[in-house]
This record gives C-alpha cells, sequence and structure tokens, in this order.
C-alpha cells in the first residue's frame, strides 16, 4: 500500500517535449516509474525518450489508459493543461509549473474537482513512493523505503526531512509535496488524511511554512480524531518578518494566525510533536515513535 | 506588484470606477498648473495635496526636513506652491515606512471631495482579495471608513461584511446590493455604490490583481461614490500578461539589493540579522534562517538560489550578502539532489576566489548527491571556509563563530 502513486499508476507528462519535462521524466523513467507517455500538443505521433507523443491528454487516455499525469507546461498555460487531464479523466494530477497566476488556479482547482480528479501543487516537488514510483522532481535515492508518510509544502525541506528520517532509521511510504502557492490542489489536511488512512504508513511528518491556515486545520483534524497515528511537526519562518513573500507566492505573514509560532502553538496543543529547529525533525521523530 | 495611488486611480477610472479626481505632478510649478487645471473643471479652490508612496498611513506620517504631513488640505490655490514643495523631495515616515522613511519623488494633487452639501458625507472602506481557505475572492466592506480593516476586524468584528464570489460566475448584480444594503445606503447612493462595486470587480479580475483596498470610499454630499484613496497590488506570476501594468513598476520604491538579486534570478529579501544566508529552496531557506536563530544569531536575509546552484550564481549571492555590512558570517546550505554537491563545491570555491578577500567566515553546508566529495574540496580549498554535511553540525559551526 501508498497513497496516490505506486507501481501500477500509469503516468503520462504533460509538456512532456520541453527541456524540464524531458529531464525530468528521463529521471523519472531511470527511477522506474511506471511512464507510459507524454503529450505536447503539435508532436503527436513522434516518440520522444521511447515513448509515444501524444497531441492531447485525451488521445494518451485512450492509447495507454493513462490515470496520472505530470505537468511541466509553461505558467501561462498550466491551468489549462490541468483542466484538460481533469476532463480526460485523468485522477491524479501533479503540477510541477511555477508561477501560475492566481486567477487560473482559481478556476483550475474546482474544475479539477468536478471532475473527480486530485490535483497537487501546483509549485511542488510532485510525489514519490520509493520503489515504486516517482512522480516529481526529487532526487530519488533519498528516499528508501518504509512506514513514514511525509506531508510539505517545499521541496529541498521536504529532502531534508526524507534524510534525517533515513539517517535515523527509518524509512519512507509516500512523500508528499503539496506546493507552496496561495491556492493548492490538495490541502496538508487532505493530504494527512490520506496517510492517516494508509495501512503502510505508521508515523506522519508534516512540514509547512508561515501563510495560510493549512497546518492549522490539519493538526484540529488530528485531534478531532485522537490522534491514530503519531505526527510530527515544523514549521518554517520563525524569523520571517511580517508582510514579506519568502520565496513561494504563498509564504507571507498577513495576520497573527499565520505566523510560525502561532502554526507551532496550535500543533502542539493538538498533540502535534513539533521539531522547533529544522535540524531535529528526524531526532523528534523517533522520540514520537517510542513515546 | 504595488503601484501608486494616481496610477491606481487611473486604471480604476478606465473601468468605470468613479473616483476623486486628480493630476500628478513632481515640481511645484506642475503641482500649481495641475490645481488650475483642476479648478477649472470643478470650480472650487480647495485642494487635497497627497505624497507618492508605496505605504499608508500617508496623511499622519511626516515630512523629516518640513514637519509637514504626507496629505494637506490647500484652502486656495495660492497655498498649493508652498504646501506642495513642503512635501516634494522630502522624506516621508509612516508607521509603514519604518524610521528611514521614503522619498516623495511626486504628488498628487486631487480636488477636494468632502464639499458641504444635501446630505453628510460618508465614509465606507472597500477591499477585494483572496480568501486562501476557500480559493475565491471575497469583498470586504465596513461603514467604518478611513480606519485600518485590522484595526475594526480586532475591535468590532461584526461590522465587517464579507460576500464571497464564485471565479466561474463572476460577481453578480444582487451581491454587490447585499453590500451595498448591509453598508446602510439608500436611495441614489445605494444605486451609486451597486455600480461602484461591480465596476470594481471588473477591474480587479481584468488586472489579475492581487489585492484592492479602497479606503476610504465616500458617499459625498450630493450621493455620488468615490474612490478616494487607491491601494492595488498586482499578483506577480500575472504580470506576463498585464504588460501595461508593469511598465507602472518604480524601482525606486524597492530595496535596490533586492531588485539586483532578481537580475541573477536570485529570490533576496535583506532583513535585520547578523549572519547572511544562501540556500536553494524557499521552505529549506526559511528553516535555515529559523536555524541559525535557535543558534544564537540573526539571519541577515532571505536568499533562494533556486534550482541552479553554479559558481554563477553563488558569485552573485556572495557579492549582494556582503554589500550588508552587519553580516559577520555566511551560512550556505545547498541540499544537493539533482543538482550535484562537488559541483555547487566548486563553484563556492570559484566565486569565492573570484571576489577575492572574504573577511567574514564562510560555513558551507552540501548534502546530497556526492556531499562527500563536496565536503572534500571545501577542506582542501585552502581558504577560509568549513563545511559541514549534517544540518546540526551546520549549525554548531554557526554557534563558533559568532
Amino acid at each position: 500500500m501508498s497513497v496516490l502513486v505506486n507501481k501500477s499508476s500509469k503516468i503520462i507528462v504533460q509538456g512532456f517535449t520541453g527541456t524540464e519535462g524531458s529531464f525530468h521524466a528521463s529521471q523519472m523513467i531511470e527511477y522506474g516509474s511506471p511512464v507510459l507517455g507524454g503529450v505536447t500538443p503539435g508532436k503527436g505521433g513522434q516518440v520522444h525518450l521511447g515513448l509515444p507523443v501524444f497531441n492531447t491528454v485525451q488521445e494518451a487516455v485512450d492509447a495507454v489508459g493513462a490515470d496520472t499525469t505530470i505537468i511541466f507546461v509553461p505558467p501561462a498555460f498550466a491551468a489549462d493543461a490541468i483542466m484538460e487531464a481533469a476532463d480526460a479523466g485523468i485522477k491524479i494530477i501533479i503540477t510541477i509549473t511555477e508561477g501560475i497566476p492566481v486567477k487560473d488556479m482559481m478556476m483550475a482547482k474546482p474544475y479539477a474537482k468536478s471532475k473527480g480528479a486530485t490535483l497537487i501543487g501546483p509549485n511542488c516537488p510532485g510525489v514519490i513512493t520509493p520503489d515504486e514510483a516517482k512522480v516529481g522532481i526529487m532526487p530519488g535515492f533519498i528516499f528508501k523505503k518504509g512506514n513514514v508518510g511525509i506531508v510539505s509544502k517545499s521541496g529541498t525541506l521536504t529532502y531534508e526531512a526524507a534524510d534525517q528520517v533515513v539517517k535515523a532509521g527509518y524509512g519512507i511510504s509516500t512523500a508528499i509535496g503539496i506546493g507552496g502557492d496561495p491556492i493548492i490542489g490538495t490541502s496538508t489536511k487532505e493530504a494527512v488524511q490520506l496517510l492517516m488512512a494508509d495501512p503502510e504508513t505508521e508515523v506522519i511528518v508534516m512540514i509547512g511554512e508561515i501563510g495560510g491556515q493549512y497546518e492549522a486545520d490539519a493538526a484540529q483534524w488530528i485531534k478531532a480524531q485522537n490522534n491514530p497515528k503519531p505526527v510530527v511537526g515544523f514549521i518554517a519562518g520563525q524569523t520571517a518578518p511580517k508582510g514579506k513573500r519568502m520565496g513561494h507566492a504563498g509564504a507571507i505573514i498577513g495576520g497573527a494566525d499565520d505566523t510560525a509560532e502561532a502554526k507551532m502553538r496550535i500543533m502542539r496543543e493538538c498533540g502535534i510533536f513539533v521539531a522547533n529547529s529544522p535540524a531535529d525533525i528526524g531526532e523528534t521523530m523517533a522520540q514520537a515513535l517510542s513515546s | 506588484m504595488n503601484i501608486h495611488e494616481y496610477q491606481a486611480k487611473e486604471i480604476l477610472a478606465r473601468y468605470g470606477v468613479t473616483i476623486q479626481r486628480g493630476k500628478v505632478a513632481s515640481t511645484v510649478d506642475e503641482a500649481v498648473a495641475a490645481a488650475h487645471a483642476i479648478q477649472k473643471e470643478t470650480g472650487s479652490e480647495w485642494f487635497v495635496i497627497k505624497a507618492q508612496i508605496h505605504a499608508g498611513g500617508r496623511g499622519k506620517g511626516t515630512i523629516n526636513e518640513t514637519g509637514s504631513h504626507g496629505v494637506v488640505l490647500a484652502k486656495s490655490i495660492d497655498q498649493v506652491g508652498a504646501k506642495s514643495e513642503a512635501i516634494l523631495g522630502g522624506t516621508l515616515v509612516t508607521h509603514q515606512t519604518g524610521p528611514e522613511g521614503k522619498k516623495v519623488n511626486k504628488i498628487l494633487i486631487a480636488e477636494d471631495v468632502y464639499y458641504p452639501g444635501a446630505s453628510e458625507p460618508k465614509e465606507y472602506y472597500l477591499s477585494i482579495l483572496l480568501d486562501r481557505a476557500k480559493g475565491q475572492n471575497v469583498i470586504m466592506a465596513s461603514t467604518e471608513g478611513g480606519m485600518d480593516i485590522e484595526t475594526v476586524a480586532e475591535h468590532t468584528p461584526e461590522k465587517i461584511i464579507k460576500e464571497w464570489i464564485d471565479p466561474a460566475v463572476g460577481l453578480r448584480r444582487f451581491q454587490a446590493q447585499k453590500v451595498a444594503f448591509a453598508l446602510g445606503l439608500t436611495g441614489m447612493a445605494l444605486k451609486e455604490m451597486v455600480k461602484f462595486i461591480q465596476a470594481l470587480y471588473i477591474a480587479f479580475e481584468q488586472t489579475d490583481s492581487a489585492m484592492f483596498e479602497i479606503n476610504p470610499v465616500l458617499k459625498t454630499s450630493d450621493d455620488k461614490i468615490l474612490a478616494v484613496d487607491a491601494k492595488v497590488d498586482i499578483d506577480d506570476n500575472a504580470l506576463f500578461r498585464q504588460k501595461e501594468i508593469l511598465q507602472l513598476r518604480d524601482l525606486s520604491e524597492e530595496d535596490p539589493l533586492e531588485v539586483a538579486a532578481a537580475t541573477h534570478g536570485l529570490n533576496y529579501v535583506k532583513l535585520d540579522g547578523n549572519v547572511g544566508v544562501m540556500v536553494n529552496g524557499a521552505g529549506l531557506a526559511m528553516a535555515t534562517m529559523d536555524m541559525i536563530k535557535l543558534s544564537g544569531g540573526e539571519p541577515a536575509n532571505f536568499l533562494d538560489v533556486g534550482g541552479g546552484a553554479n559558481a554563477e550564481t553563488v558569485e552573485a549571492g556572495f557579492r549582494i550578502i556582503l554589500k550588508d555590512p552587519n553580516v559577520k558570517a555566511i551560512l550556505v546550505n545547498i541540499f544537493g539532489g539533482i543538482v550535484r554537491c562537488d559541483r555547487v563545491a566548486n563553484g563556492v570555491v570559484e566565486a569565492y576566489k573570484k571576489i577575492g578577500a572574504i573577511e567574514v567566515p564562510i560555513i558551507v553546508r552540501l548534502q546530497g548527491t556526492n556531499a562527500e566529495e563536496g565536503a572534500q574540496i571545501i577542506e582542501s580549498s585552502g581558504l577560509k571556509v568549513t563545511s559541514a554535511i549534517l544540518l546540526k553540525d551546520a549549525a554548531q559551526r554557526v554557534k563558533e563563530v559568532l
């Protein structure tokens, strides 16, 4: 078991023949992910990386039965790519593209939901189920197989957390990069819900940052479920000033509830094991498991 | 991206939003000419002179050099020259600018809209912004015009009216009406407010805005509705398709180091601490800043070098960090995934040699692909650079050098 992606996923790549798409698709294939082809409008019929290229997502669904897509399409067209995938019946839509206008995501997110698709991202590193499928841009070798589920808004901080988990002697069931934009398809709470329901996941590492309410919502849900599995949390941005955007479009402190302190306090109140320093994520996880 | 009040009002007017009329001026002569032109249109001898900077609190703020406020009333054309002179070129300090203040390069000469008439003028508050939790835009309105919405939210939250907009449907007339009724308007003023809100929402959508704040919106003594101030923030991600608005960017309002960093593809934010940081990825960068604080230092900046940490970007990063005299040490934290650590290490050594004579100690923490090789390159470089592989060790090194 695992969540979202596994060895039976039927993966296609949108923006397949572009620089980013080509590079990461080849890395995914090398990892052993079941990639069946890709989509680049106007290049249908060609063969790229030894796989078929389709003009539309619908063609890819009809030809190879695709159920999962990863999107590298440039920002101006990315929301359209999400909606095209949802319309063609793709169930898992993972959007890596950074810089999609908020107005576009405001349309694409409810549209994808109305078609029954699960949208991950945008502006995220993707999803990995070690030894089965890497549908993202993360370095696969860090993620050893195990029973720790990871949910994170950030890319390299996810790698850091995974690395500490592995060095502490554990491994990862599935790591979900949900993305750092103001509007993202899957919230922290929804990702945690998936991992709570996964029998293979025994403990969850939840990594957030300043801005928004997602971590607090997740923490309150976990408490309401009587903390069925131990959860370790970290919030980046304790030293971030108010009103300044810290790289990610969504990482900005607007009000008092947006601060790292407020989120960490709520997480503690909800029975989550909070690491104060990013260097202590692995240790905190080991403590959570032994308590 | 933020724009000036006068620019925001020009854009709003284009979409049919009624605004307080005015003309922008960069010199005293232009200001006086503007006042004459406005007098012809309005017949009134009263004017409001408003400093144009990207910060709120201008009315209560003070010009350092002259003691003038940032927004003043001139009760005759003769006063316009002297009152403009007291603001133009001065340094305006408000509760939002910080003690260093902001230089005023332009002023807006605006008509007086608080003239007496059949009814009392009344100020309202209106804003449009993204509700992240719902993924929808929300209109916020209040009868407490002129007050900070944060203050209203804290003391009298029941006075804030909210109306969410379904992105697929857009703002419907009934919604604008709900807001106008909730504000207690009647008759002509109610109809005008409905039109105002509808036009405002169209402007918001068409310009890919992230936030509109119209504070105050004025009901005049003859029941017109006008935007007296306008704060507009455009979604940075949408600037590629808002070329005309992009032209309105005023670089003098931005931190010069942040602007310089952006030209190298670096995301830099200046802070007040003593340890400079250079990291790949925004989340890890924030986490590294936090770790510095826990190690007894204070972060001097946020700096995300993004996916391509090479000799060129590392050099640009070092140069920007070193421009800050408060920096006592620099921590480079790169988690090499796709980018290999030995390459980053070579980049660091190359950049270091190119800059020469760096006075402050540098700690380079490289983890991920070829981390050991990276550390080896750093250690054997003979430079004043120490390496670390684990984040814990990097934190320890920071403690040692401070």
